[in-house]
């Protein structure tokens, strides 16, 4: 079964990283390529990609001709973004939520788990057979 | 079936083999049928029979001759197809020589040599995108696999089959034909190939994954197919400078990436890593080319990369002549990014605040382009202007597509932030410049 584990972060960047410590820093980014090198290695990781911060982001909608008509920033309301995903394939629904409380308890100062929400998504497979 | 008392050659062996003989069977057949596209399906199911086979039953006599036949026999069998003989009439139409000049003579030596020019010229063609030429490039030049071509950009074998497909298809609607460009063309071809080439090789070079060992080393292989190119055009300084740029980048590669795969400037790298086999190689390289005449970009960049590689610690670089040689570089290829890498070279001379007023001509230019920032903020930090840089590399942060950079820029926000002055600040470090 495929999952899409989805973190998101603080639209806030003050509140984030950049206030951190050095080694706080260091041992939160230690954390996740330790993570991400463990799922490999368990032969459950699928898919996975860190994204850029918002101020990339644009909204593109088609125009009545199907030409691209692309505005600024997204949402600007919404408070958090989507940081980075994985895609992983696991034997069970609860070893997907068990990788995902993983994830969310990446250190932030002094060591202390975040506690970061993680959307998790099934990834919808094929029809059914039929018989 | 395998000779059981003679050890077979290794699968590396037959490998390395296979990819020196790729561009030379495929010019040939390709040349022979007048069908690009078919051919260079053939020959790679010819490599592919051959990589299985020649480890167990040996290496044949005539590896070449044994691939330019089983190829043949795989194309003919293709041209049998419906949808191939549609395409085979394409194809020959847009391989028909112009003029009688351009016939290859039937009793002229297979020119093998020549043909590999060819094949690079042809896929390298301007009429591709950059993705696309390099894809084919490391196939049909390269002799890589589509799967292992696949594996090199992360991208699905299928995704990548198809722009290769794609790639051909295009080449041959263009009319481009298997002939060396004339006079007239010459130099921007091979600007096409060189740029190709070096775009490879950054591939690789920028790719900073923990599992980067499982995939094929796209650096290697460019290096490898430029010096091979520069078998070809001995007499081309480009060449010889793009060579000696990827052989002295290259160097570095083993201190540039620490344990957790973070990004270590080069002012920070142990120089113990350095390769010195290579970094001597390079050196010797550009300065023999340097000494032709008729300096191009690649050569100027490759002589910066050889002036870091020679310094045996950060504080001994010799940044004068850094400076010297961007402004040479910016001369001869205007380019505000180049801008940027001297007014860190003059920050390094002139100190930092000549730095920054240097970067302000180039605002309008790079307006919201993080490597403006990254580079503004090390300068406002030499200038003790700590606050500043923090403003600046979180702009810098927010800007970058690189993971690995993203954690780089983090780490070096957290260290500004509580920096204390009376600590041996590593504020001498512009950071790495790109060239």
């Amino acid at each position: 079964m495929k999952y899409m584990l989805m973190m998101h972060t603080p639209r806030d960047m003050s509140g984030g990283m950049e206030s951190w410590s050095p080694e706080d820093v260091k041992n939160h980014i230690e954390f996740q390529h330790r993570f991400d090198r463990e799922l490999t290695e368990a032969g459950e990781m699928v898919f996975n990609e860190g994204l850029t911060f918002p101020d990339q982001a644009l909204v593109v909608r088609a125009d009545d001709k199907g030409a691209p008509v692309v505005t600024d920033g997204p949402f600007p309301e919404s408070k958090e973004f989507l940081i980075g995903f994985w895609i992983v394939d696991v034997a069970t629904a609860e070893r997907a939520y068990e990788i995902a409380a993983t994830a969310s308890s990446a250190p932030g100062p002094g060591g202390q788990a975040l506690g970061i929400p993680i959307e998790v998504r099934p990834i919808a497979g094929p029809p059914p057979i039929e018989v | 079936m395998s000779v059981a008392d003679t050890p077979g050659p290794s699968r590396t062996e037959v490998e390395d083999l296979l990819r020196e003989l790729a561009p030379r069977v495929l010019g040939t057949v390709a040349r022979k049928y007048r069908d690009f596209d078919t051919a260079e399906d053939a020959v790679q199911e010819a490599l592919l029979a051959a990589s299985t086979q020649w480890p167990t039953q040996g290496v044949p006599e005539s590896p070449e001759a044994w691939l330019v036949t089983v190829a043949s026999r795989r194309l003919i069998n293709m041209w049998r197809g419906d949808e191939a003989r549609r395409r085979r009439e394409d194809a020959m139409f847009a391989m028909e020589p112009r003029s009688g000049a351009d016939v290859p003579r039937a009793d002229a030596a297979p020119a093998e040599t020549d043909d590999t020019l060819l094949l690079l010229f042809l896929c390298c063609h301007p009429t591709l995108t950059h993705a696309s030429a390099v894809a084919l490039t490391l196939r049909a030049v390269g002799g890589l696999t589509t799967a292992q071509i696949a594996a090199a950009f992360l991208v699905p074998e299928p995704t990548m089959a198809q722009r290769i497909s794609r790639a051909k298809q295009t080449i041959g609607r263009s009319g481009a034909r298997f002939e060396l460009p004339d006079r007239d063309g010459w130099r921007g071809r091979l600007a096409s190939v060189l740029t190709v080439l070096y775009l490879t090789f950054s591939e690789g070079y920028a790719s900073v994954d923990a599992d980067a060992l499982l995939r094929p080393d796209l650096s290697r292989e460019a290096i490898r197919l430029t010096r091979l190119l520069g078998r070809l055009l001995p007499e081309e300084a480009e060449v010889a400078g793009l060579l000696a740029l990827m052989v002295l980048t290259d160097a570095r590669r083993a201190a540039r990436i620490g344990p957790q795969g973070d990004l270590i400037p080069l002012p920070r790298q142990d120089r113990g890593r350095w390769d010195r086999a290579a970094i001597a190689e390079g050196v010797e390289l550009i300065s023999a080319t340097l000494q032709k005449g008729a300096v191009g970009p690649y050569q100027l960049q490759a002589a910066i990369a050889a002036v870091h590689d020679e310094a045996e610690r950060a504080e001994e670089t010799d940044w004068p002549q850094i400076l010297a040689l961007y402004g040479v570089l910016e001369r001869v290829a205007p380019n505000p990014i180049v801008t940027l890498n001297r007014a860190v070279a003059l920050s390094m001379v002139d100190g930092p605040r000549a730095g920054l007023d240097l970067l302000s001509t180039v605002d309008d230019k790079l307006a919201g382009h993080y490597r403006l920032a990254v580079v503004r903020g090390h300068l406002l930090e030499m200038a003790g202007d700590r606050d500043a840089a923090v403003t600046q590399l979180r702009a810098a942060a927010a800007g970058t597509r690189s993971q690995a950079e993203l954690a780089f820029l983090l780490t070096e926000i957290a260290r500004l932030r509580t920096a204390v002055a009376d600590v041996n600040p590593p504020s001498r470090d512009p950071g790495t410049p790109r060239a």
